[in-house]
């Protein structure tokens, strides 16, 4: 290896080793300011941030649904009653079901890529609002039902 | 200049009237209601309450002798077709009765026959002194996959004795799990075999399969309103275009892309067009199609999408244009005649913008069958006057179109099934 070659060598193990420190400080303090903001607000603020993002475009705002096309989630036993089959809803998703007397053609998909603290927390927030009060999920029954498969 | 729009005027004044003059017995009698049934209308418009509430409304069809035939998407008493009939003339329902027993969209009147959808098949009854004899039915297409999904048949009649179906696609945009992130699209959407297009049959067979129609057009996610254009002997619809742009690809598309994002495509369906769905979708700001993100596009690139038929006019997203309809008559001013009157039935998936829709749009014609302008609001206010978040916030959702004998329109609502009749004084 040349003195130049050398040099050029170093320079460029300088700046890889600067942007990977960058890129893990950054990281680092991405993960230190979302676990902050969990600690200080309880999980129902989690679970609706959630809700906003995967659920309100079909159920929208108010859980009211869309007539014929997406049911609502408020005053129904999916939502209120058995737990573990609302669970499974947002794990395998559900087709051509009945929701308090109507039915609706759009199919709810999977969301099985949310962890289990997600699912619980974006089934709490949904059993705590829209006039609901239904007791909490919690991310073990989640864990329990997702390894049911 | 004003002895020029002075004349105009009363040129049109005289247009409009003098048709009137050949139907005076029935329009001349219609008063509208003092608040137009809750609707608002352009000057010398104006609406009255046919009935308050027929149920859970789809299409509307007008007989010759002026009953109202309307389509249910749920049973009322068994029935899954309302007619109504004004026995004094004062366009207000005096005789509700049902008819058939099954739920569906399409109804449609023509060759002598009344013809009603279900999800799964197409019946029909033949009109005997102007009522289908519903002790008569023949089955004309039997035996439809029932699927949730853009399950709704709508139907059309041309002047050829063709039938026309839509068969929407089960699905948003074809991937692998439907609506689910970061499911591939399937390559090629093999939902266009069967669906995803509209089928043509023979108006007057019965018992056919959907094998025994022919794809008449293909590339459409979804069409609930379709009609034949008899003045230029061409098939017209509305596109629902898909869903989900920023749920499935939020690192191309923000909230608010979109909500604006794709278009809601008025279609002139040749023998044989390809809209490009699932692979493409309509921008209206870049005016053009776009390669859609489950088929490697990037909010930019056209690809494969360049070749494939455009929309005559393009709509902002997710306003739902469930009903299409050609003014044929002589009731209402020059411009309408030969246009088209659009019923938007209203958005769901705009948050964070303002849901919209929610009104009945027309859309004046030039002679070579194109829009010759801009779409107008025609009819609005269906919603009730709060803001619109969720779709249940709205009282009505304008849903089916149809001209009656004398030139009015009929609107139905798809909430409680209150129907509107537009007149013009």
């Amino acid at each position: 290896m040349s003195d130049a070659e050398a040099s050029e060598y170093t320079m460029k193990y300088i700046i890889t080793l600067s942007l990977l420190t960058l890129f893990l400080s950054s990281a680092m303090m991405q993960k230190n300011t979302v676990s902050k903001s969990k600690s200080a607000n309880f999980q129902a603020d989690s679970g609706k941030i959630i809700y906003e993002t995967y659920c309100l475009p079909c159920h929208q705002e108010d859980g009211s649904g869309v007539p014929n096309m997406n049911p609502p989630l408020v005053n129904t036993d999916w939502v209120l009653g058995d737990s573990l089959r609302l669970i499974n809803v947002i794990l395998k998703g559900l087709k051509d079901a009945e929701v308090n007397g109507d039915s609706f053609s759009n199919e709810m998909p999977s969301h099985d890529f949310l962890t289990d603290k997600e699912v619980a927390e974006v089934l709490t927030y949904v059993r705590k609002s829209f006039g609901n009060k239904a007791g909490a999920i919690h991310p073990e029954d989640v864990k329990k039902q997702r390894a049911k498969k | 200049m004003r002895h020029l729009i002075l004349s105009i005027s009363l040129a049109t004044l005289c247009m409009s009237f003098k048709p009137i003059d050949k139907t005076p017995n029935k329009t001349q009698k219609l008063k509208a209601d003092a608040d137009n049934g809750g609707i608002t209308l352009p000057k010398g418009f104006g609406a009255l309450v046919v009935s308050e509430g027929v149920g859970k409304a789809r299409h509307i069809a007008v007989s010759e002798k002026g009953d109202i035939y309307v389509r249910l998407s749920k049973l009322k008493d068994g029935k899954g077709t309302i007619i109504l009939k004004d026995t004094n003339g004062d366009g207000k329902a005096d005789e509700t009765k049902g008819f058939g027993n099954f739920v569906g969209t399409g109804i449609a009147i023509g060759n002598g026959y009344l013809y009603a959808s279900s999800d799964s098949s197409v019946s029909r009854y033949p009109m005997k002194n102007g009522i289908p004899d519903e002790s008569k039915p023949e089955t004309i297409v039997t035996g439809l996959e029932l699927y949730g999904e853009h399950g709704t048949k709508s139907l059309a009649l041309d002047d050829k004795g063709h039938l026309y179906v839509t068969f929407g696609a089960p699905s948003n945009a074809c991937q692998e799990k439907n609506r689910v992130k970061g499911s591939k699209g399937m390559m090629p959407c093999p939902i266009l075999d069967w669906h995803g297009g509209v089928w043509q049959f023979d108006a007057n067979k019965k018992n056919q399969k959907h094998a025994d129609g022919f794809r008449y057009a293909t590339g459409i996610r979804n069409i609930v309103g379709i009609t034949w254009n008899k003045e230029q002997g061409e098939l017209y619809a509305m596109q629902h275009g898909r869903d989900q742009l920023t749920t499935l690809y939020p690192e191309m598309y923000n909230a608010e892309q979109s909500a604006e994002l794709p278009s809601e495509e008025f279609l002139l369906l040749k023998k044989g067009s390809d809209f490009g769905w699932p692979y493409c979708y309509h921008d209206r700001f870049q005016n053009k199609k776009i390669l859609a993100p489950e088929y490697g596009g990037d909010t930019k690139t056209q690809g494969v999408c360049e070749g494939k038929d455009k929309p005559i006019m393009a709509f902002p997203a997710h306003w739902a244009p469930n009903a299409l309809m050609f003014y044929t008559g002589n009731q209402f001013p020059a411009k309408y005649k030969n246009g088209a009157f659009i019923c938007f039935h209203g958005s769901w998936n705009r948050a964070p913008l303002k849901q919209g829709g929610y009104f009945v749009a027309f859309v004046p014609f030039g002679k070579d069958g194109k829009p010759s302008g801009d779409y107008e609001v025609f009819a609005e206010g269906f919603a009730g006057g709060a803001e619109i978040k969720s779709a249940n916030d709205a009282k009505a959702r304008p849903m089916g179109l149809a001209q009656g004998t004398d030139g009015s329109i009929y609107i139905t609502d798809s909430v409680k099934g209150k129907v509107w009749r537009v007149i013009y004084q």
